[in-house]
């Protein structure tokens, strides 16, 4: 069949071409150009496309499969990078990848490849996509330390429908790289890309402060009950949870102090001692990759990219997601909250601001 | 698995056999033509009736004919070579080879046909400052004709420079520099079924050229250094001569086949149709992306392009098309421009191509 894989240039979505156009479908590789490469790295003259476009087309050319580059730079800025700034001068953590997967990756790529008379389109995201009695269902990859699904929770049942991820059972990334290899592909061993992709130099405050810099203004720092006990140079170099750059906040009364919010209007961040957690939070963005289920319903979340899912139950009143978790927890606004029942997604939500919290119980006690 | 349907002339046409068969006599001929022994004299020789070739085939004289690496580098060279001490006025459809070396220039507007406002120049030029204006003769997205004789007229009267870049028009049309009137023109080989990696700048005898892009051992009369690609040179002058047995009526009765077969199924037509080079259509279907349209073609085999191609290969939305105020169908138009190897058989596959892509994107749009 004629399937389009979105091929990044790295080593996974390259064998996943390779994989398929050996498996004798018709693949059509397609490239995105999300940002101006030449702009990004701050490298004048440097080719608006950049190393990566160059790695796919070459990759494509050994295969001898059709590639084309699709230009999603407006898109892109609009959907994911001008909401990465916004997200963090109103005191959230974003994870744009998210948004990047739920605009320009799978609802737009999906669209084309329906344009081009595709009927599937195939990624080298490490999770499984099975079939069930109900549709498709999106499962943990059987490596665990690849596993991408809690990036992939707000893909709608429709696009996945549509997907392959012939990497999601993959045995480890070694496995991975040895397709590539014996496939003949020039970027087997090429280095897994790191952080943001539109933020190469890793100075993701200085893509805020283009756009937002009041995001970078500096500030307060302060306790719960309003005591200053600090500056800081923008709350968009701070996060829930974070212990670093506090300074003399630090440590306060013999306490190891971490962020516990941020206040945008004010400007300040609010620290708390380690331990301050929250048993409710309420979601936005809420994707189900179920039937959205009429009663509460028990499952396991997990509240960060790398930590293990937590039990918790989730239920949604008029509207409203919520979830009210066994142990507290002190989740960052921003972030993804994602539902699983054992290896299966359920789906999941972006983590509001409003949380209550409270102080950690060997405190209180 | 069927042939490609190559319809994308104005990226590079195909060899003309006659250059070919040029070039590889050429190929066979060792020596460099500053040498002073006989082998240096018998490559001389074959640059230098290319030169005659090439130069009276466009209307000016052997001497004054400065061979270049390609259409980019005659364009950046006229720029280079006329500008000191002018003011630069570029037209807003020009090829980025003639934008990239004008930054800073002054925009010359033009219609919704396309073409360029000869008032408009008028009143840029009366602010009485030397200028040097740059104006194509045929616009390599919609094929739109350009009035550059009266364009050199009104240089010539407010003592202006004018270059125009017949990169595209050579080759499909009668072009003369001496008709014209103006002071250099930009030729490309491959662009008329030479080979690709030469191109040459034709001077006027009054042309201002100051100073060489690249000097080097003073070669071409010290405009343009470097030995000369003679072999490439031999087979773009067998292309200028195998241009001129072109009957234009075949391609312009192909190429309205193709656009009416286009238009049935909704698309539009840009720029101005009576005044085109007969081988350039530019047609918009609206609510497409000029991007989808090009990769679902070459996907049915039919090779076409959109807006002017990055060297990434992604489709950028067309300066051209927007110059011309056409809105969100700058962003929709493909270009289909006939080769002059095309067969009847060509236009059929594009016809039936377009449409059933046509239909498949307007289904995904509502």
């Amino acid at each position: 069949m004629r399937i389009v894989v979105a091929m990044s240039g790295g080593v996974d979505s390259s064998a996943v071409a390779g994989l398929l156009h050996e498996q004798g479908h018709e693949v059509i590789g397609v490239t995105l150009q999300l940002y101006d490469h030449g702009v990004a790295t701050g490298r004048k003259g440097a080719c608006c496309a950049g190393q990566d476009i160059h790695d796919a087309r070459r990759v494509a050319d050994r295969l001898g499969i059709s590639h084309y580059v699709i230009d999603a730079e407006e898109r892109f800025a609009k959907a994911v990078i001008s909401g990465f700034a916004d997200s963090y001068a109103n005191g959230e953590t974003p994870v744009p990848c998210i948004t990047c997967n739920q605009t320009v990756k799978f609802a737009d790529l999906s669209v084309l490849a329906r344009d081009l008379g595709a009927e599937r389109l195939a990624t080298g995201h490490y999770v499984r996509r099975l079939d069930g009695p109900d549709g498709a269902e999106l499962h943990r990859a059987a490596d665990p330390a690849r596993d991408q699904s809690w990036f992939l929770f707000a893909t709608t049942r429709h696009q996945l429908d549509m997907c392959l991820f012939p990497l999601g059972g993959m045995e480890d990334k070694r496995a991975v790289r040895d397709v590539a290899q014996r496939l003949g592909l020039g970027v087997a061993e090429k280095p897994d890309s790191q952080d943001i992709c539109f933020v190469p130099a890793g100075s993701y405050a200085d893509v805020i402060g283009k756009i937002r810099p009041d995001a970078l203004e500096p500030g307060q720092i302060v306790t719960a009950d309003g005591r200053v006990v600090g500056t800081h140079d923008g709350i968009a170099r701070y996060t829930v949870g974070q212990g670093k750059r506090l300074g003399d906040a630090a440590m306060l009364d013999g306490q190891r102090q971490v962020v516990v919010f941020t206040e945008p209007g004010r400007r300040r961040v609010v620290v708390g001692p380690r331990g301050t957690g929250t048993q409710t939070l309420t979601l936005r963005d809420v994707n189900w990759l179920i039937s959205e289920p009429a009663d509460e319903i028990r499952c396991a979340v997990k509240l960060r990219a790398r930590e293990e899912p937590r039990a918790a139950t989730v239920r949604t009143e008029s509207g409203l997601t919520s979830v009210v978790l066994d142990q507290p927890a002190l989740p960052a606004p921003g972030q993804a909250c994602v539902f699983y029942l054992g290896e299966r997604i359920l789906g999941g939500g972006i983590i509001n601001r409003s949380v209550a919290l409270t102080a950690p119980e060997r405190l209180t006690a | 698995m069927t042939a490609l349907h190559y319809l994308d002339a104005n990226a590079s046409q195909p060899l003309r056999p006659a250059a070919l068969d040029a070039i590889l006599a050429a190929f066979e001929v060792a020596g460099n033509p500053s040498s002073v022994h006989r082998a240096g004299r018998g490559v001389r020789r074959i640059l230098e009736d290319a030169r005659d070739v090439i130069a009276r085939g466009f209307g000016g004289q052997p001497q004054d004919l400065v061979f270049t690496a390609g259409g980019t580098e005659a364009d950046a060279t006229a720029i280079h070579a006329m500008s000191a001490g002018r003011r630069l006025i570029i037209s807003a459809i020009e090829h980025d080879a003639v934008r990239s070396a004008a930054a800073g220039a002054a925009i010359l507007p033009v219609g919704p046909d396309g073409v360029a406002d000869m008032d408009a120049l008028e009143v840029l030029l009366s602010a009485g400052n030397p200028s040097l204006v740059c104006l194509m003769l045929a616009n390599n997205e919609t094929g739109v004709i350009q009035p550059v004789e009266q364009a050199a007229a009104i240089c010539r009267r407010y003592g202006a420079v004018l270059h125009v870049d017949a990169v595209q028009a050579a080759g499909r049309m009668p072009v003369r520099l001496d008709m014209i009137g103006a002071h250099s023109l930009a030729i490309s080989s491959h662009k008329l079924g030479g080979p690709a990696g030469v191109g040459a700048l034709l001077l006027a005898p009054d042309a201002p050229f100051a100073a060489p892009l690249v000097g080097g051992g003073g070669q071409e009369r010290g405009r343009r250094g470097g030995t000369p690609a003679v072999a490439l040179i031999a087979g773009f002058a067998a292309a200028v001569q195998a241009n001129e047995a072109d009957d234009p009526h075949r391609l312009a009765t192909m190429r309205d086949a193709a656009e009416q077969a286009a238009q049935a199924c909704g698309a539009v037509v840009c720029g101005d149709p009576k005044n085109r080079l007969p081988n350039t259509s530019c047609i918009a279907l609206p609510g497409t992306a000029a991007g989808v349209q090009v990769i679902a073609l070459d996907l049915e085999k039919i090779a076409v392009s959109a807006g002017a191609a990055c060297s990434s290969g992604k489709v950028q939305t067309s300066h051209v098309l927007q110059a011309m105020g056409l809105g969100t169908l700058a962003g929709e138009a493909i270009r289909v421009s006939l080769p002059w190897n095309v067969t009847e058989a060509d236009i059929d596959a594009f016809a039936s191509a377009y449409r059933r892509v046509a239909d498949r994107l307007r289904a995904t749009l509502v």
